[in-house]
């Protein structure tokens, strides 16, 4: 590991100065994707911020009826958290799908969002990443991408957000509260992840030295029956192959509304617009759904080694409407 | 760059001096001669290096031990009580529940761990969606239940076939 400076700050706006002045430094959260990084001399900040006591660590009722998450709350808490099991059960699931118990134990609600993709040339320093480094080329387009995008990536990058939690909260519309050089914000979590385009090293819109301080999640009543299915190659502690947030709100076998996202299909959390946009209204039936899942993949271009990822990820859509609305396929 | 740090491990507190690179696990085995979380993959894989870091298990490989100055750890050899087993270190040997031994303070860190967590009522990802889970008081855990939340925790002779049971019996005791 290469040496860096250690500092802690009075409160978020220190952090957020500190970091400023330190262009190579880097917020520490709970560390688990950090520290392991800088292990492997991937990422390599001269100045580690310490924000794990800055932030809140609660899970607290909004006035209207969703829910704020600090973002030093643990995975472990939040996934256990009974107003979050009782409303939004996906996310509970999702975060439950990912990591281990030991990690989630550690890993905090913020930190989870900002993790890095697992590509393995990315964490790899000896094979090109444009990721890593910028112009150097993409090593897994043409290597081993069983596990690389099919939606929404570039020539310069196939790499794919790790995190379950962010695909369930971009099915539930959480926004993203942030304290930065510019003072605070919220941005959308859909907006918070970047497609990889020309600048893959860019994984989010934050600017340098931006924390994240909590996440909103909106009400959704109908969320109460609400589902993460997640495909792995091993039956726990596995990144997904594909996974689907899904939440449906059917009334008289009609679709009134619904969410999908994907995990595992993209640079970013993927929201299934296009699916739920050709399901809302329509009668909730197999053959709907087996269109509108179609629909969201039709544009998909897997690589080598995952084009098994487009039926892979219409189908555990399909499936996972049918089990949400009782109807069997 | 150095930074002095006070840790408090299986009762007694350590005061030393680490470079900020140094992780717990290093702090524990290295400097302290502390050597029952043992180092297997080093990158949070494998759940050798688990302890319990202020009551809750986690992996001591990926923590930097100026993160935690003024934490409470307890090792597996700190479960022991007045030089009795821990009942979940005593039915490791009972059912067996090794080959190696290598990932053992590790399983059995995260096996008392993980029943305190069912015990809070905390689910799992093998928890039927809107049930509470299995827990010591409810009858004991079942095994699929045993199985997830011991994911973190890889042993590569695999014992597994004598580390589900050996927690299961704790687990029903």
């Amino acid at each position: 590991m290469r040496p860096f400076r250690y500092a802690r700050a009075e409160n978020v706006a220190g952090a957020v100065a500190l970091l400023a002045r330190s262009p190579e430094g880097a917020f520490l959260g709970a560390g688990t994707n950090l520290v392991d990084l800088m292990k492997l001399e991937v990422l390599t900040p001269d100045l580690l911020v310490d924000v794990r006591q800055l932030t809140s660590d609660a899970v607290e009722e909004l006035p209207d009826g969703g829910v704020r998450i600090g973002a030093a709350v643990p995975n472990s808490d939040l996934a256990a958290h009974p107003l979050i099991r009782r409303r939004y059960p996906l996310l509970s699931e999702a975060i439950l799908a990912g990591a281990s118990g030991q990690l989630r134990n550690m890993a905090t609600t913020g930190g989870n969002l900002l993790q890095r993709t697992r590509c393995p040339y990315w964490q790899n320093i000896t094979t090109p990443c444009n990721k890593r480094e910028p112009g150097s080329g993409c090593s897994a387009i043409d290597g081993f991408n069983r596990d690389m995008a099919i939606l929404g990536s570039s020539p310069q990058c196939v790499a794919t957000h790790p995190s379950d939690m962010a695909v369930a909260l971009t099915a539930l519309d959480a926004i993203v509260r942030t304290e930065g050089p510019s003072g605070e914000r919220t941005i959308p979590l859909a907006q918070l992840h970047r497609l990889p385009g020309n600048e893959p090293q860019r994984d989010t819109i934050l600017q340098h030295g931006e924390l994240i301080t909590a996440v909103d999640v909106p009400p959704l009543p109908y969320a109460v029956r609400s589902r993460y299915r997640k495909v792995r190659d091993r039956a726990s502690y596995a990144f997904a192959l594909v996974s689907v947030a899904a939440a449906i709100d059917v009334q008289d076998g009609v679709v009134r509304d619904l969410r999908i996202a994907l995990g595992g299909v993209a640079h970013k959390p993927w929201r299934a617009t296009i699916a739920e946009q050709a399901l809302r209204g329509q009668p909730a039936d197999p053959d709907q759904f087996w269109a509108a899942a179609s629909a969201e993949v039709a544009e998909a271009r897997p690589l080598t080694h995952n084009a098994f990822k487009v039926p892979l990820a219409r189908n555990t859509i399909v499936e996972t409407l049918l089990n949400l609305t009782g109807i069997s396929g | 760059m150095d930074v002095d740090i006070s840790i408090r491990v299986d009762g007694d507190t350590h005061r030393l001096s680490v470079d900020t690179r140094t992780t717990v696990l290093d702090t524990l085995r290295e400097r302290l001669g502390i050597t029952s979380p043992k180092k297997g993959c080093d990158h949070g894989q494998c759940g050798a290096c688990t302890v319990l870091l202020n009551g809750r298990r986690v992996n001591s490989c990926l923590l930097l031990a100026v993160a935690h100055d003024g934490a409470e750890i307890v090792t597996a050899a700190g479960l022991a009580v007045d030089g009795q087993m821990h009942p979940m270190q005593r039915s490791f040997i009972e059912h067996d529940a090794f080959q190696c031994g290598y990932c053992t303070p590790g399983q059995i860190v995260s096996a008392v761990a993980m029943l305190g967590e069912a015990a809070a009522g905390w689910p799992s990802f093998a928890t039927p969606a809107g049930e509470q889970p299995a827990t010591p008081d409810s009858g004991g855990m079942r095994d699929d239940e045993i199985r997830e939340r011991m994911s973190g925790n890889l042993c590569r002779c695999a014992a597994y076939a004598n580390i589900v049971p050996a927690i299961r019996e704790v687990a029903e005791a």
